[in-house]
């Protein structure tokens, strides 16, 4: 039976993830700030099939209370087969160019914690010598962009994070999968308009899971973003300023 | 506008604000001008659409609360989808206790429209089976409403076409079943004699019955059809279909409906054809039994940009057969025809639904193609047929019936009227009561 710790777990994406685990019959350890929400979820995933739910609140932003959390997880249960860390937020791009103060606190909930997090369980998994970091990053980080190079940037330095600690991982058994998910119809872009590369929180989970099944290493999801990202990423410069993306 | 501001049948069209619902403990939004609940978008007609105001979507209000499976005892959010549903249960034993010809409506939908299925003779409607539910106002007040506690709240609510308020979740009471598969027989009629003597034959030993009739022959294949009769097989059926695994999809929008009245009688004619015998045994996976149509996703489209209309109407038994045979005379001779015309008998089990429409009698389903003027002046014909026989027409299903018929079908909307949240209201209760 898979053991899955979840943190951001009321988010789409890792709620429908969580259904994908739970009908496996997985055991599931829930983070995330609202508790009302995680109780409902809870519920929701043992009758989906969960064989155990346990879960605890936290603000990802409340850094002291990090290893607390994740010594309950671990205490719950037993050992980890797979952590996905979902929780994010899509900053305002015209306030974090206002205040720094948003500037600052964006990029702490986006990156500064997801680095916290990554690194107080980094020993635990080396300790196991087995098991799945998955963490969702963005296409966002993949390339700053005007409208909204805050988000950018954050996702940008979990990336880069993500791939040092694959490349320190990779020696003990413990992959780092990091997930490049592009527009997702979740409540985080509820005052978007819609068009044809928008993908469901379903589609993006299927991914995730997959991912972690298969030892992925760097998944965009959907796969197109692949392409996509690929050209962004290499338009020079002087062109790329040009531009409104 | 979003696409999920649509309704079924793709008329009329709407323009509204849609915000989506998915904590069940939050307040209602705030919203200016009106507010309509809308399920999967699955009512035909214009119940769904709130022109000009909001819809409250609830589809992301679809988490399961509690399952027992040694009672059969569901507890879900109100956007839960039938889909959904047997996913879980069926594995262990339950099925839906009623179910209307689709999957793919939600639990708060099937509530607001009181559904019914191919088993009303034994079961009544959806209503009947949900144990509890739970009413958000706009004014914040939440009632937990059953046919014990707030029992005038309970009748309004279920058939209430979403205007009494949110419902945000309901405990279900699910029915036994040995395994997902499904026994019974199709037997061919000849005329509508033929369908109302295989009825009266079945409706006590089969829990499902239903029948397809041809609705575009004229003369002496008029009223024609397939009768079938089923129960849910015991758990060693001679033989174990499977679900049909590959779902197709009407990728687009054809510029014109593929529905004439020229492939109309070549389907029609084939259908009645397609079974040799005149009887036939089936055993058979529950999908294709119960959801034919939900194996081809957007088959709404097949009926070209201008979407097509829903009629479905209730006669009581002592019209059933002349207003039946009334009927199908009309529209064979009007040449508008209908791919599927559904008939079957409802029982006499009462449905618990102020504004409920399954009433003892038989009831009969088509659909035609919008062709503007022609299909208004069809269905206008068969109001009057149905109200002077002292029927009703069904409003999930419903984009014109005239107010005054609304009101001589559902003489209880004025008692119901009261019940409605001063917030909420919708394109068909404003079409037929202002």
């Amino acid at each position: 039976m898979q053991k899955v710790v979840i943190i951001g777990a009321t988010s789409a994406i890792a709620e429908a993830t969580a259904r994908l685990y739970a009908a496996r019959g997985a055991q599931l350890f829930l983070i995330a700030r609202n508790a009302t929400r995680l109780t409902d979820i809870a519920a929701d995933l043992r009758v989906r099939g969960s064989q155990e739910v346990f879960h605890a609140s936290l603000d990802v932003n409340d850094l002291d209370a990090h290893a607390h959390v994740i010594e309950q997880a671990w205490a719950a249960l037993g050992s980890v087969d797979v952590v996905l860390v979902a929780h994010g937020t899509l900053p305002d791009q015209a306030q974090c160019e206002s205040s720094v103060e948003v500037a600052l606190k964006e990029f702490s909930t986006n990156a500064t914690s997801t680095i916290a997090l990554l690194t107080s369980m980094a020993p635990r998994f080396e300790a196991q010598r087995s098991g799945v970091m998955a963490v969702i990053s963005s296409v966002a980080g993949d390339r700053g962009r005007q409208s909204n190079y805050l988000y950018g940037s954050a996702k940008a330095a979990v990336s880069a994070f993500a791939s040092g600690l694959r490349q320190r991982m990779a020696k003990v058994g413990v992959n780092v999968l990091t997930i490049k998910p592009g527009f997702v119809d979740t409540p985080m872009t509820r005052e978007f308009k819609k068009g044809a590369l928008w993908a469901k929180p379903d589609d993006i989970a299927r991914g995730i899971v997959r991912g972690a099944d298969r030892g992925r290493n760097v998944m965009y999801l959907p796969f197109f973003w692949l392409p996509i990202m690929l050209i962004i990423r290499h338009i020079p410069e002087f062109i790329f300023k040009r531009i409104k993306l | 506008m979003s696409k999920t501001g649509q309704s079924w049948g793709r008329y009329p069209q709407a323009d509204q604000t849609i915000i989506s619902i998915s904590d069940r403990h939050a307040a209602l939004p705030s919203v200016a001008g009106s507010a309509l609940p809308h399920g999967n978008g699955r009512s035909y007609g214009d119940s769904c659409l709130n022109d000009g105001g909001t819809l409250l979507h609830a589809r992301a209000l679809d988490r399961f609360i509690a399952f027992d499976p040694q009672t059969g005892v569901l507890e879900c959010e109100a956007g839960v989808l039938f889909s959904e549903i047997l996913d879980l249960v069926v594995p262990q034993g339950w099925f839906l206790p009623v179910t209307p010809g689709t999957k793919f409506v939600t639990v708060g939908g099937a509530i607001a429209n009181d559904v019914h299925g191919k088993n009303h003779h034994k079961a009544g409607t959806f209503g009947r089976h949900v144990l509890s539910l739970e009413l958000l106002r706009s004014d914040g007040s939440r009632r937990t409403c059953s046919p014990e506690h707030h029992p005038d709240w309970f009748a309004a609510t279920v058939g209430g076409l979403g205007l009494t308020g949110l419902i945000t979740k309901a405990t279900i009471q699910l029915r036994r079943v040995a395994g997902p598969w499904m026994s019974g027989e199709v037997h061919r009629f000849k005329d509508l004699d033929g369908f109302f003597r295989l009825s009266q034959a079945s409706d006590r030993d089969y829990e499902y019955t239903v029948a397809w009739i041809d609705c575009a022959s004229e003369g002496n294949a008029l009223g024609r059809g397939i009768f079938t009769r089923a129960n849910h097989a015991p758990a060693h059926p001679d033989s174990r279909p499977t679900a049909p695994s590959r779902r197709l999809r009407v990728p687009f929008t054809p510029p014109i409906s593929l529905i004439n009245p020229l492939s109309l009688r070549a389907f029609n004619t084939l259908y009645y054809h397609r079974q040799r015998e005149s009887v036939g045994h089936l055993t058979m996976h529950y999908e294709p039994h119960f959801y034919p149509l939900d194996g081809i996703g957007d088959w709404n489209r097949i009926y070209g940009p201008r979407g097509f209309m829903q009629y479905q109407c209730v006669v009581p038994p002592t019209r059933s057969a002349d207003c039946m045979e009334t009927l199908v005379k009309t529209i064979a001779a009007s040449g508008e025809g209908s791919f599927l015309a559904v008939l079957k008998q409802f029982g006499d089990v009462p449905s618990p639904g102020l504004l409920s429409f399954p009433r003892p009698g038989a009831t009969l389903a088509l659909d035609f193609p919008n062709r503007g003027p022609r299909t208004l002046a069809l269905l206008d014909r068969l109001d009057d047929i149905v109200a002077n026989a002292g029927g009703a027409v069904y409003p999930a299903k419903d984009a014109r019936m005239p107010g005054k018929y609304f009101k001589h079908y559902f003489p209880a909307w004025e008692s119901f009227s009261p019940y409605i949240d001063p917030k909420f209201s919708s394109s068909f209760w404003r079409r037929v009561t202002e």
